[in-house]
């Protein structure tokens, strides 16, 4: 794997480690250009599944990690397009972004996201898919679909699901509240907490630790105990995209794209 | 346990020192969108900065509405 500096996001690889960083001001919003460099990441990737040990995924930008979904992109191609297209245009969107994160989910390397600011949305259900988050104490993570009318649409319930108890899922999903790092480790989320501007350095740490062990017995651990919630995420796409026909969503993408309000992201 | 002011009073060095400002320029009933000069995504990193101070949980959802320090702290005062 070369060193690669795309537009969104650049990778490389050191000590058979693979690091990701994703770099899209403001808030590395996830949207089609990212999702054609994840892809071209995931080609990438595959090629060192039989030598790299770890991936880390993390942020350039100083406000954080991943704010989530374009909502302005996504706005923007709802008034464009035709509602059938559109929705057609949804569902594939989707399944790219799925294959892309299952991806992640399931790669034969031990993935580690390194979080700090915000893991909001999408940038939270990237951080899911990975096997550890370190987050550092200024860390905040949500879903914030509901005050759009959407549930979140990136994997995120099904993997949340897998990894914590349902009344935290309920939590954050039906009150789009946002928790610190501190709470997201109290209940199992988030697997270190570090001072701010420490979770790279935790995240490359861990990484090397990992390095220790044999790899055919890591995969084999990590296949035993982190399967991908197939049937729920093929449901998930269902339940996003039927929601997203809803007069509601055009209301709530429209009200966020157009505010004034100082806390646009607020309930 | 802190009372109001000096909640008020942790809550404006706070805000000071991550933001910049000198302590002398913050008062209780600013608004700090205003006098900081910040977006909502700014407004959570103070949130996450009170939170850690004060060793509390305050759900953001809270924060709506509130644009004062002195309100700030009031809501803070409720979760100590």
């Amino acid at each position: 794997m070369r060193d690669f500096r795309a537009t969104t996001m650049s990778w490389g690889l050191r000590n058979g480690c693979v690091e990701l960083a994703l770099h899209r001001p403001p808030y590395n919003e996830i949207g089609s250009e990212s999702l054609v460099e994840f892809e071209r990441f995931i080609a990438e990737l595959e090629t060192v599944f039989g030598s790299a040990h770890a991936l880390i995924i993390h942020s350039e930008l100083g406000p954080g990690f991943c704010a989530g979904a374009d909502l302005r992109e996504l706005f923007r191609r709802s008034q464009e397009v035709a509602p059938d297209a559109r929705l057609t245009e949804l569902r594939e969107f989707l399944q790219r972004i799925h294959r892309v994160f299952n991806r992640i989910d399931a790669a034969p390397l031990t993935t580690i996201a390194a979080v700090h600011g915000v893991a909001f949305g999408g940038g939270f259900e990237l951080a899911l898919a990975c096997d550890l988050i370190i987050a550092d104490k200024m860390a905040r993570f949500c879903f914030p679909e509901l005050r759009l009318g959407l549930i979140p649409g990136f994997g995120g319930i099904p993997r949340l699901k897998r990894d914590v108890g349902n009344a935290v899922v309920r939590d954050l999903l039906l009150t789009g509240r946002s928790f610190n790092a501190t709470r997201a480790h109290g209940v199992g989320i988030v697997s270190q907490v570090v001072a701010e501007g420490e979770a790279l350095r935790a995240a490359r740490a861990t990484a090397a630790q990992l390095a220790k062990f044999d790899r055919a017995t890591a995969i084999a651990a990590k296949r035993f105990i982190k399967p991908i919630p197939e049937e729920e995420l093929r449901q998930e796409i269902e339940i996003f995209c039927d929601l997203f026909m809803h007069p509601a969503v055009e209301a709530g993408l429209r009200k966020f794209v157009e505010s004034e309000d100082p806390l646009p992201y607020l309930p | 346990m802190a009372n109001l002011h000096e909640t008020t009073e942790a809550i404006l060095v706070l805000a000071a020192q991550h933001f910049s400002v000198p302590r002398a320029q913050l008062s209780a009933n600013d608004d700090f969108f205003k006098t900081l000069g910040i977006n909502s995504l700014q407004a959570l990193d103070l949130l996450t900065r009170v939170e850690n101070h004060f060793h509390i949980e305050l759900p953001d959802y809270e924060l709506q509405g509130v644009t004062d320090f002195r309100t700030l702290a009031e809501r803070i005062q409720a979760r100590l």
